[in-house]
Order: C-alpha cells, then sequence, then structure tokens
C-alpha cells in the first residue's frame, strides 16, 4: 500500500471510537455458553508500508483469535508514523495470551494494562495537550494497579482525577492543577449492548433504523415497560419536551404523567413552559384554543402576558403558590416536587425567571439533573435532546419521538446508542403512553 | 594510534569527506558466543586479524576516504565491529542499547568518543535494545531497520519520531543473520545487495517495494559475508564474492574488491561491521543534502 492511497483513511473513525458489539467484540457470553477474552492492542511506527499492520493481523487470525481495529490513524506523509489499536479476541485466556505475546514480539503494546497518566491542567477551562476525550461508555482508568470506574460517564469532556477518583470533566469546569488523564494508556472502555427489552424478549427495531412504519402500540408497550422498570429501580424518568406537546394539546398527557409518578424529572426550554403556563391561564397556545382549535382575540399576546404574569409573581413555583398557575406540566412538576431543568435559547422571549440563560450554567445544571436518570424520553425537541444525549452515559436508555425522523437520526448519530427511534405525531404517543401507563396502574 | 582531536572528526563530516570510524583489534577475540557463528573453542587468530584488519583499513584509505580510531578497550572484544556503535545521522549519534550484557560496556566508550567531538548523543529508552548501523541502514530517504535477534521493533516507531525519517521495521528470519547488515546492503539510494532467506514475506515485501534495484545473494554468498560490504562511492569492499555476483555488481557499476576477514567472520561480522560511517553512508539521501 503507498501513503497515496491513504488519505482516506487519515481521519480518525468517530464511530469507531465508540466500540460496540456490532463491530464483532464479543464481550458478554458468546454462542457456546463460555466467555470470550480480549485486550487492547496498540501498534505504532511505520506500520503500513512496512507492512507490520497486516503482519499482526494475519498473526491473530492464524491463531485462532479475531481483531477490530478500533482506530487507524494514518500518518499524512511518508515519514509521519501511524497508529493502529487493535482489539484482539480470542476463545479462551490461553489463546489470547499466545497471540498477545506474537503481537508484542513484533512491538506492538498493550496500553490498557500501563498505568493511566495524569497531567496537571495548565490552563484555567482547557484540558491540557493530548487529553483523554471520553465516549459515553462506562470506562475504567487503570490507577496503581488497579481498575478505577469513571464517575459520570458522559461523551466529549476529559477525565479528571478527584481525591483519587477518576470522574468526567467538562472543558469549562477545568481548574489549574486538576490532573487530566492523557493519552489512551491505561483506560479500558466497555462498550453496553444495544437495548433490549427490560422484561420480555427483544426487540429488533429498537436497535435499527427510524422507521414510521413500526406498529405504535407495541413501541409504546416497550417504552412504559421501561418506565415501570426504572421506577421499581428507584430511578427516574427524565423527560426532555418541546412546546410542541402543548400545542397539539398533549400537555394534559404530560401533567397525568407527572402527577402519577411515571416522569420524575423535566428538561426542557422556555417554550414548553411558557405555553403550558399560557394554557394554564388563558387556555391557549401561542393564542390558539387548544380546546377548540381556533385563534383566540389577541391570543397572540397571551404567551407574553403570561411570561409576565410569573415574571411578577417571582417564579414559577410562586405563581403555583398564588394560584396564578392552576394546572399543567409546570403545575404538576411543582405540585410533585418533580424538579425541572428549563434552559433559554436566543430567541426567547421574556424569558421567565426560571430559565437558565447561562449555557454553561445549564449544561451543569444538566448534569446534575441526569444524575440519577435510569431512562429518558425525548419528545418534539432538537437541540435539548442532544444535549441530553450529549450527558448521558450509554447505559442509560433513551426513547427519542418525533413527528422527524432526521431528529431522531441525528441523535443516534451523535452516539446516544441506546435509542428506540419513533416517528409518530406526539399527541398519539403521549396519550397511548398515558393510557399503557393507567391500565397498567388500574 | 589515539583519537584525534576534539572536532576533528565532525569537521570532516561537515566537509563531507567520506570518513568512517574503526577500532583496532588490540583486544579483539572470542570470548564468549552470542551468535551461531561465534565458538570459543575456535577462537580467532590475534595476527592474522590483526593482518586483516590492516588491509581493510589501507583498502578504505587507498579509495580516498578517511579513517578516525576509536581506541580498543580491554575486556571490550566487540568494540572492533564499530558499527553497532550507535547510528549517525548528521550531527546526532543514536548510542546503542546492546541486548547482550557482554556488549553493554561498548556503548559507553562510544557516547564518549561521540559527545567530545561535538555530536548530539542521543539514548534509546532503557527498555529498548536497539544495535545502530547493525540493524539501521538507510537506503535513499528509508531507514531500513532489522529486529528480532538483537534490535526491538519498538525502536523504529522511537527512530522515526526522533529523526522526522520514514524507519521500515523489517523482521530477520534467521538467526546466522541476525543483523540486518548481515543481510541486506544498500549501495546507493536506490540499490542495495539482499540475502532473501534472511527475511520473511512481509519484510521482504517491503523492501522489495522500496528498493529498486536488489541485487539478491544465495545462501553461499551470504555464508560468504558478501552482503556485509563497506561501499565508498562505486566501490564494495567484502570479504569474498562470487564471480556471479562480482558481474551482477559490475554490470551495475560497482567494483568489488574481496579482502579476506576471516578471524572476523568467526565472531559472525565482516567489512561492513568493522566500521562506522561517520558522515552518511552512500546509500542515505541525507548525506547527498
Amino acid at each position: 500500500m503507498t501513503k497515496q492511497a491513504a488519505p482516506h483513511e487519515q481521519h480518525r473513525n468517530h464511530e469507531n471510537r465508540h466500540p460496540h458489539p456490532a463491530d464483532g467484540q464479543a464481550r458478554g457470553p458468546d454462542a457456546a455458553g463460555g466467555r470470550q477474552h480480549s485486550e487492547l492492542v496498540e501498534i505504532r511506527g511505520h506500520i503500513i508500508d512496512s507492512l507490520l499492520l497486516p503482519k499482526v493481523l494475519d498473526l491473530v487470525l492464524n491463531q485462532g483469535g479475531r481483531f477490530d481495529i478500533e482506530e487507524c490513524r494514518i500518518g499524512s506523509r511518508r515519514v509521519d508514523p501511524s497508529v493502529a489499536r487493535i482489539r484482539v479476541t480470542a476463545p479462551d485466556a490461553d489463546t489470547l495470551g499466545r497471540i498477545l505475546n506474537s503481537m508484542i514480539a513484533q512491538g506492538a503494546t498493550l496500553p490498557e494494562a500501563e498505568a493511566a497518566r495524569f497531567v496537571p491542567a495548565d490552563i484555567a477551562g482547557t484540558f491540557p495537550e493530548g487529553f483523554y476525550a471520553t465516549s459515553n461508555h462506562p470506562t475504567q482508568v487503570n490507577i496503581g494497579g488497579k481498575w478505577v470506574d469513571v464517575a459520570r460517564q458522559e461523551m466529549d469532556v476529559a477525565i479528571v482525577l478527584e481525591d483519587g477518583q477518576p470522574q468526567c470533566m467538562a472543558m469549562a469546569d477545568v481548574q489549574v492543577g486538576m490532573p487530566v488523564l492523557v493519552g489512551y494508556h491505561g483506560v479500558r472502555v466497555k462498550p453496553v449492548d444495544r437495548l433490549t427489552e427490560p422484561t420480555g424478549p427483544s426487540f429488533g427495531f429498537m436497535s435499527s433504523a427510524v422507521s414510521s412504519e413500526r406498529p405504535r402500540a407495541a413501541l409504546i408497550h416497550e417504552i412504559a415497560g421501561h418506565m415501570r422498570a426504572t421506577r421499581a429501580a428507584g430511578k427516574r424518568v427524565l423527560l426532555v419536551g418541546g412546546p410542541a406537546i402543548v400545542h397539539t394539546g398533549s400537555g394534559e398527557y404530560v401533567a397525568r404523567l407527572i402527577r402519577e409518578g411515571w416522569i420524575t424529572a423535566l428538561f426542557a426550554g422556555n417554550a414548553l413552559a411558557t405555553h403550558d403556563i399560557e394554557q394554564a391561564i388563558f387556555g391557549t397556545s401561542l393564542g390558539i384554543s387548544v380546546d377548540k382549535a381556533q385563534a383566540t382575540e389577541h391570543g397572540h399576546e397571551h404567551h407574553l402576558r403570561a411570561i409576565n404574569s410569573v415574571r411578577r409573581a417571582g417564579g414559577i413555583v410562586p405563581a403555583v403558590k398564588s394560584g396564578l398557575i392552576g394546572s399543567g406540566v409546570m403545575y404538576e412538576c411543582v405540585r410533585q416536587g418533580v424538579p425541572y431543568l428549563l434552559t433559554g435559547s436566543i430567541r426567547d422571549d421574556g424569558p421567565l425567571p426560571d430559565v437558565v440563560t447561562d449555557m454553561l450554567v445549564g449544561q451543569a445544571k444538566l448534569r446534575e439533573l441526569v444524575h440519577d436518570v435510569g431512562f429518558c424520553i425525548i419528545v418534539a425537541t432538537g437541540l435539548h435532546g442532544i444535549a441530553t444525549g450529549n450527558v448521558l452515559p450509554s447505559t442509560v436508555p433513551v426513547a427519542v419521538v418525533d413527528i422527524n425522523p432526521a431528529i431522531i437520526t441525528k441523535l443516534h448519530d451523535r452516539g446516544t446508542f441506546q435509542t428506540i427511534g419513533m416517528v409518530t405525531d406526539v399527541q398519539a404517543f403521549l396519550s397511548g403512553l398515558a393510557d399503557e401507563l393507567a391500565e397498567a396502574k388500574a | 594510534m589515539t583519537a584525534t582531536g576534539d572536532t576533528e572528526a565532525i569537521t570532516l563530516v561537515l566537509k563531507r569527506k567520506p570518513t568512517v570510524l574503526m577500532c583496532p583489534p588490540d583486544h579483539y577475540g572470542i570470548e564468549y558466543e552470542i551468535n551461531p557463528w561465534m565458538d570459543v573453542k575456535r577462537g580467532a587468530v590475534p595476527e592474522l586479524a590483526q593482518r586483516q584488519w590492516a588491509r581493510l583499513r589501507e583498502t578504505i584509505e587507498a579509495l580516498g576516504a578517511a579513517v578516525e580510531i576509536v581506541g580498543a578497550v580491554p575486556h571490550l572484544p566487540d568494540l572492533v565491529f564499530t558499527a553497532n556503535a550507535g547510528l549517525v545521522v548528521g550531527n546526532t549519534f543514536v548510542g546503542s542499547n546492546f541486548r547482550h550484557a557482554v556488549r553493554q560496556g561498548e556503548s559507553p566508550v562510544f557516547d564518549a568518543w561521540f559527545a567530545e567531538r561535538g555530536w548530539n548523543v542521543v539514548r534509546p529508552p532503557a527498555d529498548i535494545y536497539f544495535e545502530g548501523a547493525g540493524d539501521a541502514l538507510f537506503c535513499g530517504e528509508t531507514l531500513f531497520f532489522g529486529y528480532k535477534f538483537r534490535s526491538q521493533p519498538r525502536g523504529h516507531a522511537w527512530l522515526g519520531e526522533l529523526l522526522g525519517v520514514e524507519v521500515l521495521p523489517v523482521e530477520l528470519a534467521d538467526d546466522r543473520y541476525y543483523h540486518l547488515d548481515t543481510c541486506f546492503c544498500p549501495l546507493d539510494d536506490s540499490a542495495a545487495i539482499i540475502f532473501p532467506g534472511a527475511f520473511d514475506e512481509y519484510g521482504l515485501k517491503a523492501i522489495r517495494d522500496r528498493v529498486p534495484l536488489l541485487i539478491e545473494a544465495d545462501a553461499t554468498e551470504a555464508e560468504a559475508f558478501c552482503c556485509n560490504a563497506v561501499v565508498i562511492g562505486r566501490d564494495v569492499i567484502l570479504n569474498d564474492i562470487s564471480p556471479r555476483l562480482a558481474d551482477s555488481l559490475g554490470g551495475h557499476g560497482f567494483r568489488t574488491h574481496p579482502l579476506g576477514l576471516s578471524e572476523f567472520i568467526k565472531s559472525g561480522g565482516s567489512a561492513k561491521c568493522l566500521t562506522l560511517r561517520l558522515d552518511g553512508e552512500e546509500a542515505a539521501a541525507w548525506a547527498k543534502d
């Protein structure tokens, strides 16, 4: 192979940064019922034109192993080194050991087996050069020969050491002197299995492409199953919602799900809360009567007047307590003590006093909110959904419901791995979900 | 002869005069066995070794190259094989990390010699064996890096990043050809003598892909150390050469000078092993810049 043929391989394959069982890495029981043994192997240098890379891959196959190339960075100029990180899997420990020894004899190293290296942050709000960028998969760090779980796993941040405990940390939160993990050595990522139905047989649709053709009732049944399992496990169900929930007249279903204890955390923007409160005060959403679907006189002013009233009251909680808000999603959150987070955007009217307008503060609060979330439903929202996907570990399954399949695809492509995608009208979904859970309760 | 003045050697290098580092065989002998050629019971004949070495030196000087001397040291019999001192690239000298303890005492001697003459001496990481120009040979812009019996493959990546050059690791497959310079001899930036039987298929293919003209030695020629040659311009100095290989080299404009170096072959080394080119081998593209 010549270097001239290689540039298409030059970029780091983002997908490959987040290895998962579909790559062929059997982490769990194999077909024979035993366990697969695997180890990450790194080989670097001029490994392409010397044929060292094909040679070590042949060594794996010839000795009964399998490999997945997790990363292959090809040097762009002839003098530039290349790096390949190869996940080697073998049916038993002896075979794996033989394969690894033969690879080490070719200059390969075992980055996971080495101690992780931490470098003190030198500039506040930045990571040191060469920092380890996280995935959303559960990660362990080798500290003093012991594997320690990384706390608060989230993607696209770094790992810092606080009192000996590795944990994820956003760039903006870094302070000078914080030990930040650099390089790949001593890091072990455990991809989670694709989503399976918690109480029954697994559903193929969950792992694959978005479709509007799937039976809605079956999907709703599955989502309800996750909500029940999450509640039984003492974890929260987070709803991330857009204003279409109110516009379509579905606010009452969400209010009911909150009231009945199925939705136990809420993340939204100014719009959802504003139109929900507009409906509570005026019975309209953006001036349209939610009951009659007709424009009302001066209705376009309703949302502004609603915001103004809440601002005058000093916030949503005082507005509920004073009786200004007597129904709806926000009302139920306050009444049930369900934590909610509203973060703004540049087009917001008002905003409501509860809306966080400092995005870094919003991100920090979102991290707090998702801390004990076990299941997440994202309905009719783009940016808030993506923000949530960014901070959730891959162990938390996510249902994305939208009339627009592009939103679901986008979240999935960004690495929100355990995604149930459902292309449907919001109202049909929420009413169905409320009914399903109400029936189950009865 | 003693070592020359402080900066004379590197001054010669800057003048681009072909210059070769040698060590007289004053303390040479077969005192241990670290390759299949060595046999302490057979030993080497000191007087014959001295004559063979002196003739090699005379031949090199007669071909217009200067010879620099590093003094022999008792109990370091293989110090005579200066090719293993390290790798010279411009004013950088990458010292060796010998695999065998019996040779590790050579490194301080060589490192000091180079440091005293103004070279920037670099040591490889302590956990990587690297045996200098015995295993690292330029052909054109590519540094070929033999590994397995002496140097370790991880060294290739380290060297490449240190020097900013392409380093192609090739695995050696026959322990009689334990150093790359026993089975591969770059002649100029696009030609080399090679004994294919000393490589595996991957290494051989990598070399074939990179070096346009490979003149192959057969097993008998390889055993006569015809791949372990000193190249000065178009002159090739070696232990012995078959008429067939001499014709082949002659056809490409190379004159061969068989000298007979039997006493050193008893240690697994020949003409090339006894020399280290200080201004860059004829085949090294950097030396022509």
